[in-house]
């Protein structure tokens, strides 16, 4: 379902709108990738991240509670409560890991990823 | 091995005294001394101040004056489990039982007390104990487990200490057996003995004065006592605490001057009849007397030290003030109690009704406090002590002190308007300037801070709430405050946010966030939110925007382990389940793959479900019957039984029965953390009753109630609430404690945690769950009753309502494919979570 090309990624249609919780995460499989998406529906607010935490790598960040430290967004490993900011994937208490983001955007009801 | 320019110290002793003498000599000198210590017991020195705390699930190590590790580190030669048996002070040496010599330039006899045991005829007998160290506890506590009637000979200090340890035991008779007229002779007056041991027999105790205990009867073991005046008690275990006696043995066998009443004779400067020999702590005679607290103990190991320092030092008459810990009753007398007009004016107020007596004596000018009485409330005692210690000039009606001002001002200035001179912990000789300077310039403000920087509190504990009052009162002068609140989105407590959602009437995360916090919230308040609302409305966590909010186990009604599967938990109320479930259970741990595995909580668990099959093994579970377990919640586990008088031979009650009633009762409802619970059949207590939060144990009347236990990584005994009462008080009675426990607690905190954090302790908690003194039990009834009216099954929910039951799966975008990372390894014909991989 690609609909734009760039060099080297590829946005794909991940999903609708209501298919991820308001104000919480869920998981979407892309070319074979699992990306963690999340919202602030405050402020109509959008991330993708990887779903892996680096730390035991488990495939759940998308089930981790999502918020924010000053203006920083993050979301916690539901596993050990490493934080992760969702702007720039590092962890915000252990500078040993850090996660994948991607660009992603909402149009007409439909949520892209780019990979 | 020594070098001429040091000083060889050999302490013989490794107890509370001879402890804090290593720890004084070494923080004023370490270099030039070569100390050894001996030590007869096998532990290293422990608090026995606090020892009965050991009965109220305090560790041996919790007790430890200090670690084993910390007397290497000191470069201190420690050999305990190892008695002295010779001293040659010729040659100036000393021999212990492993036959290890060791000289000295000093010698250091603090080798405490024993307990004095008068020559009854029977006290050899099996089931006589002696209540002095960790030994003896340990013996009483597993004799204590087939018993059932103790008694204690001694109504002093320390044997109302020890008839309350039976109790908490468990025994169902505890007797105090007392020569004398009355109670505690040597500490207060007959009108306030009077009024302690009405009080002490309201608590349970049973009080025998004037017996003169004659003969132990029993063959091997002891059957009971008979006493002069021909009566008999029929006790099963007996502890004999008639007062201590120096232990002055090894001190006679090496020539030094002791006492014929017991007593290692010693000068003001602590030396006994040999210069280079002196004795400090309980085994020590000074100023023709055995001073048997800790405090002055403490002051007699700082006047050596300094001595070996080279300083002038001698000890002078200390004060024997004390507060008895523990009994569930306040006592404590201070200065001279007794002292009698016409030296003094004696003010006192006799409340029978309330069971409170409290006498002070003032000097005839009416300028200061010379001493007094405390009995059923002691909350002035510290002031009152300090009042009286420092000769602070009285108010003008120095009865308010004791009354409390009848409108106006508080009586007196409270702390702050004590000298900077005035000792607060007498254990360790710290002024109040010492400590005010450790708080506001050091920083240090909480007790836990001052106890590791100062020691204050750490001896008998008795200055702890005036060290609690100081920091109060000096962060208020520099107008500081502080408050344990959630996080950086919502600047309450716990107990803040429930009553501010309670009355604004929030059901919602962000209806909470938008009219309390700010920010976007986080891992730590969303769950804590979520717990709040549940325990207020028990509205479906899943529904409305609670889903995301709650910790993973509560998003997933289910328990998520290694490799990110979960585990399913049916409820299986009391451990009672019938062969038809029993087959299906295993016919869906077959169906979907999952390793069973029996619970510590009477259960069974089922591991390794893909979060998209959730709903379907809960289809199947629903339609046997079974219900959600809870396992993923903060919320009641299990209440475990035995089986109680439908089988066991022993069996008094139907246990089984009480405990499905109860799990019923309290299933699902979300508090601050995890509880438990266990319903025994009789007093053998096979169910663990008192290692749960609340636990019940069947007895002939009755049921006992028990509160506050814990497993896990502290393990702690849970206390008696109440006794022999009957279901219906019973279950009243854990209404009112669960949901006070509930609307007060911090987040995360057990309620063992709580139990020992709440002011007051277990009084206190009897005081307003039992007592009512809050005038709340009723709201605390009601409010759990709504819980209890408003239970549903979350998985019954999920299961029948589609919109909840689409977020359990994986991938939303194909809800149909399962987690293709997962993998199972297998071992015993079952499946285990593959294992971590931890290179990264
Ligand atoms: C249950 C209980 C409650 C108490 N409550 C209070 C209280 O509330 N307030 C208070 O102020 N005081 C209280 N006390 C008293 C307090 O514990 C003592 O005053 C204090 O422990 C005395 O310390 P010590 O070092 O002199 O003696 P101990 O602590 O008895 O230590 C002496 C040690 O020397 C060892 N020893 C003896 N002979 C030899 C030898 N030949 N060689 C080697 N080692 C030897 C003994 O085994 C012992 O371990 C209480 C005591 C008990 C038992
Ligand atoms: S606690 Fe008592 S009734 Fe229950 S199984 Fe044990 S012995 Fe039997
Ligand atoms: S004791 Fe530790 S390993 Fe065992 S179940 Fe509890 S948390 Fe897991
Ligand atoms: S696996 Fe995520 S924090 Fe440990």
């Amino acid at each position: 379902m690609e609909i734009l090309q760039s060099t080297t990624t590829t946005w794909h249609q991940a999903c609708t709108v209501e298919d991820i919780p308001a104000d919480g995460g869920a998981c979407v499989l892309i070319k074979g990738r699992q990306i963690a998406i999340f919202n602030f529906s405050r402020r109509n607010e959008w991330f993708a991240t990887d779903n892996q935490c680096p730390h035991r790598h488990q495939m759940v960040l998308s089930r981790g509670i999502i918020g924010s430290q000053g203006q920083e967004p993050k979301v916690a490993c539901p596993f050990h409560k490493k934080t992760f900011s969702l702007r720039d994937g590092s962890c915000l208490n252990d500078e040993h890991y850090s996660i994948a983001t991607y660009p992603i955007e909402i149009r007409g009801g439909i949520v892209y990823v780019e990979v | 091995m020594s070098t001429s320019t040091e000083t060889r110290v050999v302490v013989i002793g490794n107890g509370m005294v001879g402890y804090k003498f290593c720890e004084k000599l070494i923080a004023k000198e370490k270099e030039h001394f070569r100390l050894t210590v001996f030590g007869e017991e096998s532990q290293v020195a422990y608090d026995r101040v606090h020892l009965s705390e050991y009965f109220a699930g305090k560790s041996a190590d919790d007790l430890l004056m200090a670690p084993r590790d910390w007397y290497s580190e000191h470069g201190i030669e420690l050999y305990t489990g190892d008695p002295v048996v010779d001293i040659d002070r010729e040659r100036k040496q000393v021999r212990s039982h492993h036959g290890l010599v060791v000289a000295y330039d000093y010698l250091i006899l603090a080798t405490g007390s024993g307990a004095f045991v008068p020559p009854v005829d029977g006290v050899e007998k099996d089931g006589v104990f002696v209540y002095r160290t960790l030994e003896d506890l340990d013996l009483i506590q597993s004799y204590a487990r087939k018993a059932r009637k103790g008694a204690v000979i001694g109504g002093g200090l320390l044997g109302l200490e020890a008839a309350k340890a039976l109790l908490d035991l468990g025994l169902e008779e505890a007797h105090v057996v007392e020569f004398a007229s009355r109670l505690m002779p040597r500490q207060i007056d007959e009108a306030g003995s009077g009024i302690l041991q009405r009080q002490l027999e309201a608590l349970g105790l049973q009080i025998h004065l004037n017996k003169s205990t004659q003969l132990i009867q029993g063959t091997d073991h002891i059957e009971g006592l008979q006493f002069a005046d021909g009566t008999e008690l029929p006790v099963d275990m007996l502890i004999i605490s008639a007062g201590i006696r120096p232990r002055d043995e090894l001190a006679k066998i090496a020539g030094l001057e002791t006492h014929p009443r017991g007593g290692i004779l010693v000068n003001d400067q602590l030396q006994t009849s040999d210069p280079s020999i002196f004795a400090i702590g309980e085994c020590a005679l000074v100023h023709q007397m055995i001073y048997g607290l800790v405090a002055p103990g403490y002051e007699m190991a700082e006047v050596v030290a300094s001595q070996l320092i080279g300083n002038v030092k001698s000890f002078r008459p200390f004060d024997m003030s004390t507060k008895l810990k523990l009994i569930g009753v306040d006592v404590a007398s201070f200065g001279n109690p007794f002292a009698q007009e016409p030296d003094c004016r004696t003010i006192t107020y006799d409340n029978k009704a309330k069971g409170v007596y409290k006498r002070i004596n003032v000097s005839s000018d009416g300028k200061t406090l010379l001493g007094g009485i405390l009995v059923g409330d002691a909350e002035q005692y510290n002031m009152l002590l300090q009042t009286c210690k420092n000769l602070t000039i009285l108010p003008p009606n120095p009865e308010d002190l004791i009354l409390g001002s009848r409108g106006g001002e508080e009586a007196g200035a409270g702390v702050m308007g004590l000298p900077d001179e005035a000792l607060i912990c007498s254990c360790e000789a710290l002024t109040k300037g010492q400590l005010c300077h450790e708080i506001s310039e050091n920083g240090q403000t909480t007790v836990e801070a001052l106890k590791k920087s100062t020691k204050a509190c750490t001896g008998c504990g008795g200055c702890t709430p005036l060290v609690k009052d100081l920091i109060q009162g000096v962060m208020k002068q520099q107008g500081l405050y502080v408050r344990n609140t959630i996080c950086e989105h919502f600047d309450y407590t716990r107990q803040e946010i429930l009553d501010l959602i309670k009355i604004n009437q929030l059901t919602t995360y962000n209806e909470v966030l938008n009219e309390l916090g700010k920010g976007d919230g986080c891992e730590t308040c969303k769950p804590l939110v979520g717990s709040v609302l549940a325990s207020l409305w028990n509205e479906n966590i899943l529904q409305k925007d609670r889903a995301v909010i709650q910790d993973s186990n509560d998003r997933y009604l289910a328990n998520i382990q290694k490799g990110g599967t979960y585990s399913v938990v049916p409820r299986i109320p009391g451990g009672e389940i019938t062969p038809d479930k029993l087959i299906t259970i295993g016919q869906v741990a077959k169906r979907y793959g999952l390793y069973t595995k029996i619970t510590g909580g009477q259960r069974i668990d089922m591991f390794g479900a893909h979060v998209g099959d959730l709903p379907f093994i809960w289809e199947e579970l629903i339609e046997a019957g079974f219900e959600s377990g809870h396992a993923y919640g903060k919320a009641l586990r299990t209440v475990k039984s035995c089986v109680g008088s439908t089988w066991c031979r022993f069996g008094v009650q139907d246990s089984v029965s009480f405990a499905i009633e109860l799990e019923e009762r309290y299933k699902g409802i979300r508090a601050p953390h995890k509880f438990k619970s266990g319903v025994s059949g009789c007093i053998r207590e096979c169910a663990e009753a008192q290692s749960k939060d609340f636990g019940v144990i069947a007895t002939e009347k009755g049921w006992n109630l028990y509160v506050g236990g814990n497993g896990g990584s502290k393990p702690q005994h849970a206390q008696l609430l109440a006794a022999d009462v009957d279901k219906e008080t019973c279950t009243r009675l854990i209404d009112r404690f669960l949901m006070f426990y509930i609307k007060t607690a911090d987040p995360l905190t057990r309620t063992a945690t709580w139990l020992n954090k709440l002011e007051g302790g277990m009084s206190y908690l009897k005081a307003v769950v039992v007592d009512d003194v809050l005038g709340i039990v009723a709201d605390l009834e009601k409010e759990m009753q709504l819980l209890v009216d408003t239970y549903h099954c979350e998985w019954k929910e999920v299961v029948e309502n589609p919109e909840l039951r689409k977020r359990f799966s994986h991938f939303v975008n194909v809800p149909e494919q399962k987690d293709p990372t997962v993998q199972f390894d297998s071992m015993r014909n079952q499946t285990k979570a593959r294992d971590w991989k931890t290179v990264s």
